[in-house]
């Protein structure tokens, strides 16, 4: 009585269930929840009442949320284009076999060791216009307000982004220029291509399913950036970091407006999705092959 | 299938070790020279964290402040120790080691289901755990705020142990099931000639082999729920709750003008991750790059 392969499998259903229970408990009925928490209005404490579109026009009329917004794309935006071609650099760089490259490969990491608590907690310190780095080493271009001012205090916040996560992602980087095959370049050199040549007309090629990894852990990351902007500087200068998960949390947990929040969280799912599509369709047929084949 | 899948792995293995020449034998200046200069960019402020947590304030206003004290202290150590820090710590360790283990256990039976298993039920449920790759999870915290609130957990470890474990599976179960598929299908038919049940064949057969992508997911997780910030914030507000990152900020507006001490206690909460990634290291870097550029 040998099973077949179809009897055998068809019982595996119940291992999923631990998994799915968590993921059912709290993402998809939260999800459901946020949804219809949007149509009511709630402090936080007291009772949960239904106030229909409520929330909604007041989310959707206030001038914050196209501000949220456009303070949400920047970060997205600017932060792709900060990290993704230094990444690809420094990953065929660390993919090579200079003696050097282990020490790099260990030392690039820390970054990605300390909490972006810490890290923003730092760089506070560090960004300080009366006793930071500038200041004590009388460099006048390090000695500015950095914190204080809309556009610098955007720059930080890219900055420290990237300081963080440009080693993560070098290192994504450098695994898949490892799985290239060296009959590629082989067959390249003995054409003649150079070497810069043969970074776009191979390397680059090659990396197109890792650059829609790293990108989409990226842009997720950028959507979500919580802890950092609020360590750091809370959203402030006059709201110009104010990215749409803290304005959903200060609105919240702060202003105690749950259903207002709600909307907010929706619209983060929203964008979070219509994201998620514009990837998978650059990714193409082969990526969703590996996502969704079994 | 059982070929192709054999195939597939040498090929993989092969490209994998093939790197020796192609692409990087020959000299890349401008990567190099970029490689170090962003290991500067990377080291200055951590040198400086460092160095400054071992100052007075005095000497922290006083001197250069790339220079290390001429007279260092653990004045600021000694502070930091004093304020609770071993609870904090025990609170972080608890609940990372509390949800991360159930996550990676949980999502690689999910794995190992989703991959040796068939039917539409198990496709459905693969479809909603990679739809929760695009979801930003924190979009969903205001319903779980409602759920921790009715359930009395608020104010309990479990609070942050709970939804930390849900929002791992979608990236963990990715990953997983990428590396179970890889396992050859001859070693499956193999167990099941020998009379292995399909639970026994998931812990004796796939679990080893799967294990350079679960030591990944695991320090993947582990760090994202160690260096957790939101959740911690937003379920627990009793000191003696705190963890680190959180007490690390709460620390912060307590000795803002004790920037010394406010660096010390950041060095502290990243020591004992950074003495686990001296212990872990290759496993780590391989991992990493085996997990995320596949």
């Amino acid at each position: 009585m040998t099973p077949s392969a179809h009897t055998s499998t068809g019982r595996l259903g119940w291992l999923v269930l631990p998994a799915l229970l968590f993921f059912v408990v709290f993402a998809v009925v939260p999800l459901i929840g946020v949804f219809v928490l949007s149509f009511t209005s709630w402090d936080g404490i007291g009772a949960i009442s239904f106030t229909g579109l409520k929330s909604w026009t007041a989310v959707l009329t206030d001038p914050g949320l196209p501000h949220a917004l456009w303070v949400t794309f920047l970060i997205i935006v600017l932060s792709w284009i900060a990290q993704t071609p230094l990444s690809i650099l420094l990953g065929v760089f660390i993919s090579g076999h200079q003696k050097y490259r282990a020490v790099l490969a260990v030392l690039f990491f820390l970054p990605l060791l300390l909490s972006a608590a810490a890290v923003s907690i730092a760089y506070k310190a560090l960004l300080d216009p009366n006793f930071g780095l500038g200041p004590g080493l009388k460099l006048g271009f390090l000695t500015q307000d950095w914190l204080g001012k809309s556009a610098l205090a955007m720059g930080v916040v890219i900055f420290i982004i990237a300081w963080q996560w440009i080693p993560f992602h070098s290192l994504i980087y450098q695994g898949a220029i490892r799985q290239i095959p060296t009959s590629m370049y082989e067959a390249a050199q003995i054409d003649g291509a150079g070497r810069v040549r043969q970074f776009f007309s191979i390397t680059l090629p090659q990396l197109k399913n890792t650059m829609i990894t790293s990108s989409t852990l990226m842009i997720v990351g950028s959507l979500t950036t919580f802890d950092l902007i609020f360590v750091l500087t809370g959203g402030g200068p006059n709201d110009a970091t104010r990215a749409l998960a803290l304005d959903m949390y200060l609105t919240g947990f702060r202003a105690n407006q749950m259903g207002l929040a709600s909307a907010i969280a929706v619209i983060l799912v929203v964008v979070g999705l219509i994201l998620a599509q514009v990837l998978q369709r650059l990714g193409g047929k082969e990526r969703n092959s590996q996502l969704e084949g079994a | 299938m059982a070929t192709e899948t054999a195939t597939r792995r040498t090929g993989s293995s092969r490209s994998a070790g093939a790197s020796a020449n192609g692409t990087t034998a020959r000299k890349n200046w401008f990567g190099g020279a970029f490689g170090w200069l962003w290991l500067l960019i990377v080291l200055i402020p951590i040198y400086w964290i460092v160095i400054t947590s071992f100052k007075s304030s005095a000497g922290y206003f006083g001197t250069n402040p790339l220079l290390p004290s001429g007279s260092p202290t653990l004045d600021n150590y000694k502070l930091v120790l004093e304020n609770d820090f071993a609870r904090y710590f025990a609170n972080s360790v608890i609940v990372t080691v509390g949800a991360t283990i159930p996550a990676v256990l949980i999502s690689f039976m999910a794995a190992f289901a989703i991959v040796r298993g068939a039917g539409r039920w198990l496709k459905a449920v693969n479809a909603l755990f990679l739809m929760g790759l695009a979801i930003p999870l924190q979009a969903t915290i205001i319903p779980i705020y409602l759920i921790i609130i009715k359930s009395g957990m608020y104010n309990s470890l479990g609070a942050i142990i709970l939804p930390s474990i849900a929002f791992a599976i979608p990236l963990t179960v990715l990953i997983l099931s990428n590396f179970v598929r890889d396992v050859p299908n001859e070693l499956f038919e193999a167990m099941r000639m020998d009379g292995s049940s399909e639970w026994g064949t998931m812990w004796r057969l796939a679990f080893p082999l799967t294990r350079p992508a679960l030591v990944t997911v695991t320090i993947y997780q582990g760090l994202q729920i160690w260096n957790g910030f939101l959740l911690p914030l937003i379920f627990t507000d009793r000191a003696d709750l705190r963890v680190l990152p959180l007490a690390l900020w709460t620390f912060q507006g307590q000795y803002s003008v004790n920037i010394p001490a406010v660096l010390a206690s950041v060095v502290l909460t990243t020591l004992p991750i950074l003495v686990l990634y001296i212990v872990g290291r290759r496993q780590l870097l391989s991992g990493l790059t085996a997990g995320f550029s596949k």
